[in-house]
């Protein structure tokens, strides 16, 4: 076999180790969560979901190049007083009736750097909450986990990725009860994003 | 009867701010589940799941000491009977003697 032959052979397997990998987020492990905190007069308003799914693409060889969805069951929000809860859920506030998704589409990575397993980026994408979609750029941090999916899930192998992101959002952005409550409910809301996501070798 | 209303009264505040105290002191709302977290060893993710336990706050000792506050204010619709209807209460049977 003649040396020109074998390259389109080198590129193909190149390409095919290089592809980016599809990493699922649904966890079955329930340990994926989104805390948000609002400050308000008496105590913050502290919650989290847990019901988070979604699928990323992620090229360890190229990071910079991560796309992907995650999205939030809105109904899964839960604050420990059950008054609260109700507000939060309803159709003066979040309208989960209404609106039962809270997304995060990633399209790019801006300052994207890489040590060992882990890249720092921001992330670039479209906040999708209460029916208001919006641009914004989130930093976010990612974890790839090399063969790390049998250790959380026996019987499976596979990759892990986590991604950490730590931000904030204007309630009135959303049209969340603009310009209303201000001073009873923050209209700044911090989010943390704490999830793993699995891609299962064959 | 009024003497009653005043002694519910009591009870009530002192159940909530026993109540209260005993459950930590909380000084904000009241909560029915509290956030417990557990770390996945893995990925090094806390978890947070919630744990059914009522945990009364300034709310709950506002609504219990109103509650108090109503009790004690109707103890005063009852009137105590006054010495001079106790006197003629009693004066028929002295004259009997």
């Amino acid at each position: 076999m003649k040396l020109t032959h074998l390259i389109p052979l080198v590129s193909l397997a190149t390409a095919v180790y290089a592809a980016p990998q599809s990493f699922d987020f649904k966890d079955p492990k329930g340990v994926n969560n989104a805390i948000f905190k609002l400050d308000a007069p008496l105590e913050s308003i502290n919650g989290s979901a847990s019901s988070i799914t979604g699928t990323v693409s992620f090229d360890p060889e190229n990071p910079a190049a991560t796309t992907g969805k995650i999205v939030v069951a809105a109904e899964s929000l839960t604050v420990p007083n059950p008054m609260q809860k109700e507000h939060l859920h309803g159709a003066n506030w979040l309208d989960v009736a209404k609106y039962p998704e809270i997304t995060f589409e990633a399209k790019s990575l801006a300052n994207v750097k890489t040590d060992a397993n882990s890249t720092t980026a921001d992330a670039t994408g479209t906040f999708t909450l209460h029916g208001v979609s919006k641009d914004i750029t989130v930093p976010i941090k990612l974890t790839y986990l090399k063969d790390k999916l049998s250790a959380r899930v026996p019987n499976l192998k596979g990759d892990l990725l986590v991604i950490r992101a730590n931000f904030t959002i204007n309630r009135e952005d959303f049209n969340i009860q603009k310009g209303q409550y201000e001073d009873k409910v923050s209209p700044t809301i911090d989010l943390s994003l704490s999830i793993a996501g699995a891609s299962v070798t064959k | 009867m009024k003497r009653i209303l005043q002694s519910l009264a009591l009870l009530v505040a002192l159940v909530a701010g026993l109540t209260w105290l005993a459950t930590g002191a909380n000084r904000g709302w009241t909560k029915t589940s509290v956030p417990v977290k557990t770390l996945d060893e893995v990925t090094g993710i806390e978890g947070i799941t919630y744990h059914k336990k009522f945990l009364p706050g300034v709310d709950f000792l506002a609504v219990a000491f109103g509650g108090a506050a109503v009790l004690l204010g109707a103890s005063f619709i009852f009137r105590k009977p006054s010495n001079q209807q106790n006197a003629n209460q009693t004066k028929p049977t002295t004259e009997l003697k």
